[in-house]
């Protein structure tokens, strides 16, 4: 058995209904795991990016990205560099806290340089952006408190330097 | 101009002549657009959409062309499925359009409104719901394009009501000719230089060949490599079956003797094939001591079921001209001879019964010779791929992917359709009973649809199975069917013959293809008849089964 490696895919694909069904639709076709993934819109108001974390090993993984090549609504798709790429994550996270626990919990959120975004007489809402490991970390931290929910947006990731997916296009 | 004469515009623009289906309260305004255009497109009604989608499936494999298939919302879409997704695993260029309810109205689960987008999104290349008539010819044009283009499959485009009734300004636009990918040099070189070491290889080619309209191309490049070459189902008639070279077909019911030399070639060159699960059984041990080149215009192909030595991303019209050209032309003779012993020493089986499968395909091959060939699913299906000598590309339609029960008898009148030429029909009685309404179709059109039933009393292929692994439990196998062939061709408007014993064959034969219209002949074959060769499913090639004890 090949190792299973993570990777991170971005995708230009079409701003219409429905596209989002499809790249889903194909991940449970083709049965592959696929840790998350996240929309958003871009400068250019006809495209999404959408950035999906999926594991497999080498084969599975180039499979994953020529199949989404294939959909007609995905104008382009790569996997990228980690080392190469900004990767971040944006967690909303509500935990228990008495007041007395308040001034520990402030430290700790100061650490990880998150905010506090919002209070109540027995809760707390924190909020941090960091790459996975580093919201990990948090959520791990946090649990003895009780967490009471939390939400995470999944990982978007940008190149560094002067890369862009639309680039990489030209350069074909 | 309204919606739905836009639509019809657009088909003529495309070069459509027939459209195949069946009509309905959504499609009502489609349908008087095409009454409006009878002289410029002929309308085929069948007794069922599924019969529709797989005429328009069988016109595209016979002619190459798009088929086209209009159906209403609701049940007369969801009909359509099975075609669709028979289409989309042979990559037959197919373009289906559906009515559905208002755009006001969808979302409501109104009348006969049903998600078809949402529902044929795994089995299309890609779906359209219009919601604007601005975007409706334009999306009709980029359907068209991309069932033609690359690798070949079905379109659906989903038209709300009141789409085909608003009006919108129409400019009719010629379609521009489809690119063919072309080969990058360094995969082709790659590829050449493994054919160049290469002592002991083998051509596996498949129904890409036929898509690509490369037949010439792969002649011209096996013969100047020296290859001997094996077909996939799919690929039957891409390559001369009475060419030198040509061994036969490959895979879970391919000829014994390939399957041999597999074992002892050191390249598979793989053109226009995916190896499929039926081809490639155990997929992880493939022949492993072969080293392999894929070519396929689908790059998700390569290297998604075997693992390839050198890949090529091209259209086979492109690449195959190229590689021959970086190829020595090579001279193999002790290879060659060893394949011809290998083919030589394990003969196709013969049946020995009253009416022999084998006997039967011989005389239509001698008497329906370079006719085009339907067939449906199961052991009728693969006696006739072992045994029919297919000599030109288009000239067999199968149901290779889906292995879709009831494919047959619309593809055959698709296919009469398109090409005005007989088209013979091999089925079982399995199969048959499953769209038989559409003999129907064949004789309101009076088209020459010859059908040979092979009749065992039992779905031959499961009772196959069931013999060799489930213990000889025959459940829901025997089929002990009170349907009287001659008069059911006669109460549909087909002229029906039987076939009791070998010495009749030729006789019945000779008189069923002389009929102008539909004929329906009862071949009466044994119940025990099996396929063999057979490589048991998931299994290499040292499982082979060649003999089975009765």
């Amino acid at each position: 058995m090949e190792e299973l490696k993570t990777a991170v895919i971005s995708a230009l694909v079409s701003n219409k209904p429905g596209v989002l069904n499809r790249v889903a639709g194909l991940f449970s076709k083709r049965s592959y795991n696929i840790e998350s993934l996240s929309v958003c819109t871009t400068e250019d108001e006809r495209l999404s990016r959408m950035t999906i974390v999926a594991k497999g090993d080498e084969a599975i993984l180039e499979q994953i990205v020529k199949q989404l090549a294939k959909l007609i609504d995905v104008k382009k798709a790569l996997e990228l560099d980690t080392d190469a790429s900004l990767m971040r994550e944006l967690i909303l996270i509500k935990i228990k806290v008495l007041p007395h626990q308040r001034p520990e919990v402030e430290s700790t959120a100061n650490i990880y340089k998150a905010k506090t975004v919002d209070l109540s007489p027995d809760s707390m809402v924190l909020e941090l952006t960091g790459d996975e490991g580093k919201i990990d970390a948090f959520i791990n931290i946090l649990k003895h408190y009780g967490i009471i929910e939390l939400a995470r947006t999944g990982v978007m990731v940008l190149q560094r330097g002067d890369a862009s997916i639309k680039a990489n296009d030209e350069n074909e | 101009m309204k919606g739905a004469q836009i639509v019809i515009e657009c088909l003529v623009e495309q070069g459509v002549d027939t459209v195949f289906g069946y009509p309905g309260g959504y499609v009502l305004d489609l349908f008087d657009e095409l009454y409006k255009a009878s002289g410029r497109i002929r309308q085929i009604l069948t007794c069922h959409e599924q019969g529709a989608a797989h005429a328009a499936d069988g016109y595209a494999r016979a002619s190459g062309k798009v088929g086209v298939v209009f159906a209403t919302s609701g049940p007369g879409a969801t009909n359509l499925v099975t075609g669709i997704a028979t289409a989309y695993m042979d990559s037959v260029p197919l373009v289906a359009v559906t009515g559905n309810v208002s755009v006001a109205s969808l979302g409501r689960d109104s009348f006969q409104e049903i998600d078809i987008a949402g529902v044929t999104m795994p089995i299309t290349k890609h779906n359209y719901i219009v919601k604007d008539v601005a975007e409706l010819a334009e999306t009709m044009r980029e359907a068209f394009r991309i069932a033609r283009s690359g690798r070949p499959g079905p379109v659906l485009v989903d038209i709300p009501k009141n789409i085909q009734q608003d009006d919108c300004p129409f400019t009719p636009r010629k379609p521009e000719p489809i690119g063919r990918k072309p080969a990058r040099e360094g995969e082709l070189d790659a590829a050449a230089d493994l054919i160049g070491k290469a002592e002991r290889p083998i051509i596996y080619y498949g129904g890409g060949v036929i898509s690509a309209g490369a037949s010439a191309e792969l002649v011209a490049f096996a013969e100047k490599a020296d290859m001997p070459v094996a077909s996939s189902i799919m690929g039957l008639g891409g390559f001369p079956a009475s060419h030198p070279l040509f061994m036969g077909m490959i895979g879970m019911h391919g000829h014994a003797g390939i399957t041999k030399a597999l074992l002892e070639c050191d390249l598979i060159v793989t053109l226009g094939a995916r190896f499929s699960d039926r081809v490639a059984g155990d997929r992880k041990r493939f022949f492993p001591q072969a080293k392999k080149i894929h070519i396929d215009v689908d790059d998700a192909e390569l290297n998604k079921n075997v693992e390839s030595s050198a890949s090529v991303n091209a259209d086979l019209k492109d690449a195959l001209p190229r590689l021959a050209a970086k190829i020595q032309g090579a001279e193999r003779p002790e290879w060659r001879k060893r394949c011809a012993d290998l083919l030589a020493a394990h003969p196709p089986k013969e049946s020995r019964a009253d009416v022999s499968p084998q006997a039967v395909l011989k005389a239509l091959n001698a008497l329906h010779g370079g006719g085009i060939v339907a067939t449906d699913v199961g052991q009728h299906q693969m006696w006739t791929a072992q045994t029919y000598r297919f000599e030109k590309p288009r000239a067999l339609l199968t149901s290779g992917g889906l292995g879709t029960m009831g494919f047959g008898l619309g593809a055959a009148i698709g296919a009469a359709v398109a090409t005005g030429e007989r088209v013979a029909l091999v089925t079982g009685d399995g199969c048959f009973h499953m769209n038989m309404n559409e003999l129907v179709t064949a004789a309101v059109y009076n088209l020459p649809v010859t059908t040979l039933v092979f009749n065992n009393n039992v779905l031959g292929m499961v009772y196959q199975w069931q013999k060799l692994f489930y213990g000889k439990r025959f459940s829901s196998t025997v089929l002990n069917r009170p349907t009287d062939y001659m008069k059911l061709a006669a109460a549909l408007g087909a002229k029906g013959f039987e076939i009791k014993k070998n010495a009749e064959i030729e006789g019945v034969l000779k008189k069923a293809l002389a009929v102008k219209g539909p004929a329906l002949v009862n071949c009466l074959i044994g119940s025990e008849e099996s396929v063999l060769p057979m490589i048991p499913a998931g299994k290499g090639a040292e499982a082979m089964i060649l003999e089975i004890d009765n």
